[in-house]
């Protein structure tokens, strides 16, 4: 830690690049290892696929995937995604960088955690991928992780060491988050710009602060279930493994068993429900951390890019905050087919249906900050707008599943896997993009071909719904979901046909990916120089060099003087006021 | 011809807006050396990231005494009785927790009196850059003071030893890790509460060190400081496990 020379950029490599204690090039560092996840868990999905409806296929370096490699691939492709991509790329990338910057600091309120969380997540994700190499291979209970296959070693291939290293890697991951999250908060709360109100942050700063109140909250409790498991596992204890369980042959305690390992199974009384109230109330939130970033983008975007004044912007903030309040009352919907009490899941029912109202508050006034706008279809925007509309997508069929008369049907079949992927799979991934695309010209100082990000875009877009629309008729026509092999089964004959249209609209939608990868990088060397405002935005990083000195304002403490999107006010001489203009303004 | 519009968007900073006369935190993580309106800024700074770490400690064992709760009252079906059987068989707690239990209050207690030190030396020290300084040459009364922070870290480290003698026990009596569920969540909830006041101790130990790593005293008490409400908090956390697992076994 440089004492002497706190406010000077770092000159060499390491501390510049790679230990570095900027928050922008943490940022960075986050977002690239999203990327890199992306792709891991892009391919996995693109081998799932192939498998379903070619199961036969000999694939290049994978060979033939057996039905238990099925589910490995399932997993991983679930585990990436939700923490490596989702969870790291909104809210530790894009927040990271722009956080401070939107709030008018010169970085996160604390630096090294900031760096040690970073690297804690990469060590993480190391142990994550670790797993695919040892013996066994990769686990295959599930991201969710239930423990009647997770506790056991001997359950499965890939429950043994590779199991071991998922939940150690989830933990690590756990530890991660917390340590983001609080910098987050703290530095939304003690580092703001004079004139920074809370009610002038823009909606992108609300989003990143109430979704690492989530993590803050919703972390502790996985990382709680996390050392339990590992103790079920590894010590015999049994905090979930409830005893009398035939396990590959072996009745687990009593009366008594071996594992393949020659230990004895001695687990008794163990509740596996446990472990799903413990993941629930996790992972209901970590579906909003997901999301919310994305919401926030897609507000600041709408509205700068219709140059009109976000719609309601303190309607927006209740409904951030509602959602994330919510979000913690609903876990028990996960769990209608556990055989809960029908009164606690009216009660899960009922919030999870509440969930409608913020979600469609928020619906409304981005379609209410889009009517009448000059919109101006630019990349970003464009992107904005497929956030919006996949949010509707995927939220109607929310409802559908939030009651349990419905839920039990369709609650095991793909109908589950279209809602899911098109709400905060496909959605927040829109919101990555729409951000990329947005912020690309502060943080590399170059703009992004418009051209092939407008054809990145419509490949996307009509890929994903090519996707993930037919699943909901799979879903309500019987397919179940996490089954590897149902080309043999004859009630669903029928409907390989729209498998493989799936499959093939999959294909398509991937390789449109490679567009954006070309774009991102080719951009970087060779793109148009990017003026300071390129987008005539009115929030703070749009008032520094791109990209940003090291210490963001050059030694200068911005003031603001205005709301985030006071666009097109009515005798002002430009159609926007930056948030740092005086307080009144002058026309010509 | 200019025309002057003021009612565009003139509201005053509610909240927030501290401005230009705070200094930027400092890009080193905040250890660094200042003015001394720099060392109420981060003594702010890190009062709330502490707040809120706790706040994440809060919900892990929140979530231990959850599955702590349920797992109780969880039963198995049992052919032989035709009924729900539980397994749980409750331990009776180690005598040396008591023990434990008044080391960790003096502990609080001496860590109190450490930060009444600490803050009448930096009250005395004088304005003006002094605070900058590397704690050595800085001569506030010129008679040594009681080391409290020393005590509170020999007594912090004596809880921990009594912890590891309270496990010791059980293990002599046969209890271990897997034996009971009641037995394991005792290991989980002591284990957990004794990593995080490891946490405590190094970090205490780090503010005794500072003067030897020729540290600005205003690191010190803010190391202090912050360790302190940890420490506090880890106190009644301790009281609190001691409470679930004496009165609900």
């Amino acid at each position: 830690m440089s004492e002497q020379h706190a406010h000077a950029a770092p000159t060499g490599f390491i501390r510049k690049y790679v230990f570095s204690l900027d928050h922008k090039v943490i940022g960075l560092q986050y977002y690239f290892l999203a990327l890199v996840a992306v792709f891991v868990g892009m391919f996995l999905s693109l081998f799932m696929r192939i498998h379903l409806v070619w199961p036969e296929a000999n694939l290049p370096w994978f060979g033939h995937i057996k039905p238990e490699q099925y589910l490995t691939l399932l997993t991983m492709h679930g585990t990436i995604m939700v923490f490596f991509v989702l969870t790291t790329a909104p809210q530790s990338g894009f927040g990271n960088y722009f956080l401070p910057i939107q709030i008018g600091a010169p970085d996160m309120a604390f630096p090294t955690l900031n760096m040690l969380s970073f690297w804690t997540t990469f060590v993480s994700f190391m142990v994550m991928l670790a797993a695919f190499f040892v013996e066994g291979g990769a686990p295959l209970a599930g991201w969710t992780n239930y423990v009647t296959l997770s506790a056991i070693p001997s359950a499965g291939p890939g429950l043994g060491l590779g199991e071991d290293l998922w939940i150690i890697s989830i933990a690590i991951f756990c530890v991660a988050s917390l340590m983001g999250a609080l910098n987050f908060i703290t530095t939304t709360l003690d580092l703001r710009a004079r004139g920074m109100s809370l009610f002038r942050m823009p909606l992108t700063c609300w989003a990143w602060f109430v979704t690492a109140m989530l993590g803050l909250l919703a972390f502790g409790v996985l990382l709680a279930g996390g050392i339990l498991l590992l103790l079920d596992r590894n010590v015999g204890t049994s905090f979930f493994v409830p005893g009398g369980l035939n396990v590959s042959g072996n009745l687990s305690f009593p009366p008594g068993g071996l594992n393949p390992g020659g230990h004895p199974i001695t687990h008794t009384g163990g509740s596996p429900l446990l472990w799903q109230h413990l993941f629930w109330f996790f992972g209901h939130p970590e579906v909003y951390i997901a999301i919310l970033p994305g919401m926030g983008v897609a507000s600041q975007l709408l509205s700068t890019f219709s140059r009109k004044p976000i719609f309601g912007y303190k309607a927006m903030v209740y409904a951030i905050l509602s959602i994330g309040m919510l979000g913690f009352l609903v876990w028990g919907h996960h769990m209608f087919m556990s055989g809960m009490s029908p009164y606690s899941a009216f009660a899960f029912s009922v919030m999870t249906m509440a969930i409608g109202v913020p979600s469609a508050i928020k619906t409304f006034n981005w379609l209410g900050t889009l009517w009448g706008g000059r919109i101006r279809f630019a990349t970003p925007m464009l992107f904005a707008i497929g956030f919006v509309s996949l949010f509707v997508s995927g939220g109607l069929s929310g409802p559908f599943l939030a009651q349990p008369v419905l839920d039990i049907p369709l609650h095991d079949t793909a109908f589950v896997v279209a809602h899911f992927h098109l709400i905060m799979g496909v959605a927040a991934i829109f919101g990555i993009f729409a951000g990329t695309y947005y912020w690309f010209p502060k943080m590399f100082g170059r703009m992004m071909n418009e051209t092939l990000g407008k054809i990145h875009f419509f490949i996307t877009l009509a890929g994903t719904y090519a996707v993930f629309m037919p699943m909901h008729y799979l879903g309500m026509a019987g397919q179940p979901r996490r089954y590897s092999q149902f080309t043999e089964l004859q009630y669903l004959q029928h409907l390989i046909p729209l498998n493989q249209f799936i499959s093939i609209a999959a294909f398509i939608t991937i390789a449109g990916q490679f567009v954006f990868v070309f774009n991102l990088f080719w951009s970087m060397k060779k793109g148009k120089k990017a003026e300071i405002n390129p987008w005539e935005a009115t929030t703070l990083e749009w008032t520094v060099p791109s990209p940003p000195p090291h210490d963001n304002f050059g030694g200068v403490t911005p003031v603001v003087n205005h709301g985030p999107y006071e666009y097109s006010v009515p005798g002002a001489a430009k159609d926007y006021i930056m948030q740092t203009d005086p307080a009144t303004v002058t026309a010509h | 011809m200019a025309t002057t519009l003021s009612p565009v968007a003139v509201d005053e900073p509610k909240l927030g807006g501290r401005g230009p006369t705070i200094a930027p935190p400092p890009c080193d993580g905040g250890w660094g050396g200042g003015r001394p309106d720099e060392h109420r800024d981060r003594l702010r700074r890190y009062r709330i990231g502490m707040f809120f770490a706790l706040t994440a400690v809060v919900m892990l064992f929140v979530s231990f005494t959850s599955a702590y709760i349920v797992r109780q009252g969880v039963g198995t079906w049992s052919d032989a009785s035709a009924r729900y059987v539980t397994d749980w068989q409750p331990i009776s707690l180690p005598p040396i927790l008591w023990i434990n239990t008044v080391i960790l209050l003096l502990s609080s207690f001496t860590l109190a009196m450490a930060q009444r030190t600490l803050s009448r030396k930096l009250k005395a020290a004088p304005r003006g850059g002094t605070l900058t300084m590397p704690e050595p040459m800085l001569i506030v009364d010129g008679q040594r003071s009681i080391p409290w922070l020393g005590i509170t870290v020999i007594l912090g480290a004596g809880f921990l030893v009594g912890q590891l003698l309270a496990w010791e026990q059980l293990r002599h009596l046969g209890i271990f890790v897997s034996t009971n569920p009641s037995s394991s969540f005792f290991y989980v909830l002591t284990g957990a509460h004794g990593l995080h006041l490891l946490g405590g101790v190094l970090a205490l130990g780090y503010a005794g060190l500072t003067s030897l790593l020729r540290k600005p005293l205003a690191t010190r008490f803010l190391v202090v400081d912050v360790t302190a409400l940890y420490w506090h908090f880890m106190d009644f956390l301790w009281i609190y496990i001691f409470a679930l697992l004496h009165f609900a076994r």
